[in-house]
């Protein structure tokens, strides 16, 4: 499991070019879009006003659901009939530090999933070596349980097959339930740490922080 | 030297508490705190003569100030004084009224709930050359002289819990209680036991606390005051306040405020309004006696007053047990009372505080009396005396008529019954030939046996006859959104069809859209089962509470009922019950003495008929302020009939719906056994905002759901609108006490 780093770079590339995430604005079903209740350019938070869509004399009001700038704001569309899924406006929301090293990180590192909702915590074993050496540092051997999977008080431990990895990221609370499919952890090989140590670096050494 | 000092400093705090009362710029004020000040400043580099020749002038100034200020105290500064740091509080109280005292479950910051202190204390009076002890329970809130952990004395939930808890010990123990209540009002919190429904609880125990109780009110704030409040006779200071909201929250609603300070002119003017000085109450009845202070109010070290509120507790009990023994001692007793300046150091008669159970009895007779009584002159829609006349006769008659029916032959075809049913259960063959005919004669003697309702299965009996009622809301062609829409999916609603067929349900996910109350009058009831009675009785304004009347008179027009509470008889599958119901449409369905008159005479009908009673709430936003403390005694009063009728063996369902909130909640909903929400209902202590401007914590927007207060334990179970008539059908078969005429 090599890390791709033309794929990184590129991801990077990216990301540098373009430090947003475009969410687009659909009408969720078809009526006439009565009026605009944001401008071109403005900021909005999660749950801000946009639009008002009518349909059989039912004035929805449709809200953001990210914060960022509004572009392409359609005006012409205002009192016109529009069918469901139509683009409206963009909302760009402005990547920060940690978003992009998530993303980076999940195309990075292999992620190992939730196989099933329930708590999940550290292997006895494996938790002391994280508490010693930190994240990022700490092994995981073959054949060795790396996690426990606990769902009303049945304990199932989940093993570690294959090569020797290194824990990378820990994504998930120990007290809280995880959903299927959540990722856990991710690792990577041990000889890929110092790269993606710096691939880190330099992502908080550009990116403002927020 | 030290003398000249602290005579200067003893000045320098009247003139700052004087300060604080008129506000800065009242007649020079200002001017005598800042030569005060100067003068303690520099009190050490002066030549001492300077300050003896001011002294006499600025004493004399002050005295003067104080004199003016006493004549022109409006309530508004009454309510300041009582806020005061300088005023007394219990912990004061326990030190100089007491002679010895134990503060129970705490000690200061240590404590489940600081604003409470509940403490066993020692109380002694002289008789001419021998002193007796008397023990108490002295239970009040402490303001605490700026202590914040005590939050200024508002109790939360769990210190009322406590409250109760050593009240039940007090009768336990058979000693009396005395209560100080202190308090701007309850800590808005929903956290179990809940506000609202601690008081309840508290109320509901009160009612029937077989011991004496005395309140001495010195800031009493709505339902945080009730919670200790319902005793046996109340004493206020005279310059205390009682009152339903504070005056800030009244101009706030009155201003139809959502944030920000009312002005201060509308805050004087709602203080004055609201009657809620001590002279004010006394003359509302709310109060049973003043207790003299000085005239800009006691403060700490004012040991004359400390020395009367004594012999005034002490009085107070002593009249209270000796209404229980003999009226003639007791009239005597009362006459002997010495109102004056002095209080006698000689009490001249010792009382023994200890009850038998007979006299128990009596007491708790007297405090149901005093409840219901109280504040019914302001009671309007009074009908013509010949009507009162007939009426009283109906009463007696349903009385005899229910009383003999259910009472006497229930019991004794209860008695014979059982003894057959002995006899047969014997099962010697032997006897039934003997039993057999006898129990024929029997029958035929008591006549056609009338069969309770049988029980069959819902399905048959709760046939759903021709829909007639449409809901006007379901007269209009458009859609609805469901609030859910987001988080569940739902697609939108056609209100024809969201209002007729589905109940206002949204049948994705269950959401109840509001309904008006007639729906409830069509479809809940048997139909044409419905017989309203004291419809007559009408909110008035007992207070003349400016603009109040016309805001009543629209009400009146707009739904064409006299007062938010509907009482009538009405069947559900055949099972006769009275309801009590509060509307949305007359002014908030808020409480007044018209509404708390109804339920407490809907409680009475349905105690004397023998039949269930049910509280169904369409939305109730408290007590209504324009009533004023008129409206604060509707909680011990409708608490106090609930409970007498729970009591006598009957079934009180409470069943809320849209908005249920405050003094309702807190007393006579509240204490309901059973008691059951419509889903999408709130219901609660105090709405969002006022917990924001109390506590400064913002609440999430599900905090008073139906089903948060199901998970805290407020209520007993969630309903479906749909189900409603099923589900009270249910209830009506399965829960409550053995005196209902169907058992």
């Amino acid at each position: 499991m090599a890390i791709e780093h033309r794929k990184i770079n590129a991801l990077l590339q990216k990301l540098r070019s373009l430090p947003y995430r475009v969410h687009a604005v659909e009408t969720p079903h078809t009526g006439y879009l009565r009026e605009f209740r944001v401008k071109e350019g403005e900021e909005v938070h999660p749950g801000s006003p946009l639009f008002v869509l009518e349909r059989e004399r039912n004035p929805k009001l449709v809200r953001a659901r990210v914060g960022g700038k509004v572009r392409q704001v359609r005006t012409e569309l205002t009192e016109r009939f529009v069918e469901a899924g139509e683009r409206v406006l963009e909302i760009w929301h402005p990547l920060s530090q940690e978003e992009v090293i998530s993303e980076v990180l999940r195309k990075a590192l292999t992620v190992i999933h939730a196989p099933e909702t329930a708590r999940y915590i550290l292997a006895p074993e494996v938790e002391k070596r994280v508490r010693k050496e930190g994240p990022g540092r700490a092994r995981v051997e073959p054949g060795e349980d790396l996690l426990i999977m606990t769902f009303m008080k049945r304990e199932t431990p989940l093993r570690h097959e294959g090569p020797p990895m290194v824990i990378y990221r820990i994504f998930f609370d120990p007290r809280e339930l995880v959903p299927a499919g959540a990722a856990l952890v991710g690792l990577c090989a041990p000889d890929e740490v110092p790269y993606l140590d710096r691939v880190l670096a330099r992502i908080r050494e550009e990116w403002p922080r927020s | 030297m030290s003398e000249l000092y602290r005579e200067l400093t003893d000045l320098w705090e009247r003139a700052v508490y004087l300060r604080d009362i008129k506000g800065e710029d009242w007649e020079g004020i200002s001017s005598v705190v800042e030569a005060l000040e100067e003068l303690r400043r520099d009190f050490y580099e002066r030549p001492l003569d300077e300050a003896r020749k001011r002294l006499p002038q600025l004493r004399s100034r002050l005295v003067e100030l104080e004199e003016l200020a006493a004549r022109t105290l409006t309530p508004y500064e009454i309510v300041k004084i009582v806020r005061h740091p300088q005023r007394f509080t219990l912990q004061d109280i326990l030190e100089n009224v007491y002679d010895s005292y134990t503060e129970l479950g705490g000690e200061g910051e240590i404590n489940i709930d600081p604003a409470v202190v509940v403490a066993r204390a020692m109380i002694s009076r002289r008789v001419g050359d021998r002193v007796y002890l008397h023990q108490v329970m002295v239970i009040g809130h402490e303001k605490g002289h700026g202590e914040e952990f005590r939050e200024g004395g508002s109790a939360k939930p769990w210190g009322n819990e406590k409250a109760l808890r050593y009240m039940r010990i007090a009768e336990t123990e058979g000693i009396p209680i005395h209560f100080y209540i202190f308090t701007p009002g309850a800590y808005p919190i929903e956290d179990y036991p809940g506000a609202a429904q601690q008081i309840a609880r508290n109320l509901y125990a009160m009612a029937k606390l077989k011991v004496p109780m005395i309140s001495f009110i010195s800031e009493g704030g709505s339902g945080g005051a009730e919670a200790i409040g319902l005793t046996d006779l109340r004493l206020m200071a005279s310059r205390g306040y009682y009152s339903v909201i504070s005056p800030e929250g009244a101009a706030a609603i009155e201003a139809k405020l959502r944030e920000g300070r009312p002005p201060r002119d509308l805050v004087e003017r709602c203080a004055r309004n609201l009657k809620l000085t001590a002279e004010d109450n006394l003359r509302l009845g709310t109060i049973d006696r003043i207790v003299p202070e000085p005239p800009l109010g006691a403060r700490r070290r004012d040991y004359a007053f400390f020395k009367r509120l004594r012999y005034e507790m002490i009085r107070a009990t002593d009249e209270v047990v000796l209404q229980t023994r003999s009226l003639r001692t007791f009239r005597k007793y009362v006459l002997s009372r010495q109102n004056g300046e002095e209080v006698p150091d000689d009490f001249g008669i010792y009382v023994n505080w200890e009850l038998s159970e007979d006299e128990k009895e009596i007491l708790l007779e007297n405090r149901s009396r005093k409840y219901r009584e109280m504040g019914r002159w302001a009671v309007c829609g009074r009908a013509s005396r010949l009507k009162t006349f007939v009426e009283k006769g109906h009463d007696l008659g349903t009385r005899v008529f229910h009383g003999l029916r259910y009472g006497v032959f229930r019991q004794s075809h209860r008695a014979l019954r059982r003894m057959f049913e002995e006899f047969t259960q014997e099962g010697s063959a032997f006897l039934k030939p003997v039993t057999d005919p006898v129990k024929t004669v029997y029958n035929l003697v008591a006549g056609k046996r009338r069969r309770p309702p049988r029980i069959v299965s819902p399905i048959e009996r709760l046939e759903e006859q021709e829909e007639l009622y449409v809901s006007p809301l379901a007269l209009e062609d458009r859609t609805v959104t469901c609030p859910n829409a987001e988080t569940h999916g739902c697609p939108d609603l056609w209100v024809p069809d969201l209002y007729g067929e589905f109940c206002g349900v949204c049948p994705n996910c269950g959401h109840h859209f509001p309904l008006e109350y007639q729906w409830y009058l069509n479809n809940i009831f048997d139909r044409g089962s419905i017989k309203e009675f004291n419809e007559e009785i009408s909110s008035g304004n007992p207070l003349n509470f400016e603009g109040y009347a016309q805001k009543l008179a629209e009400a009146r027009k707009k739904t064409g009922r006299n007062s938010a509470m509907l009482t009538f008889e009405a069947r559900i599958g055949g099972i006769s019950l009275i309801v009590a119901m509060l509307i949305a449409d007359f002014r908030q369905g808020t409480v007044g003495v018209a509404e708390g008159e109804k339920f407490v005479r809907a409680c009475d009908r349905a105690r004397i008929t023998r039949r269930p009673l049910l509280a169904l709430i369409h939305t109730t936003g408290g007590i209504r302020i324009h009533e004023g403390t008129l409206g604060v005694i509707q909680m011990p009063r409708c608490t106090l009939a609930a409970r007498e009728y729970v009591d006598s063996g009957g079934l009180y369902i409470v069943v809320y719906d849209n908005n249920s909130y405050a003094g309702p909640v807190a007393s006579f909903l509240g204490c309901a056994p059973y008691q059951f929400a419509l889903r999408s209902t709130r219901l609660g202590f105090a709405g969002p905002r006022v917990i924001l401007e109390t506590t400064g914590k913002p609440v999430p927007p599900d905090y008073h759901s139906a089903e948060n207060a199901l998970r805290r334990g407020h209520i007993q179970g969630v309903w479906d609108r749909r189900e409603l008539r099923l589900k009270l059908y249910e209830a009506l078969l399965t829960m409550g006490g053995r005196n209902l005429y169907y058992r």
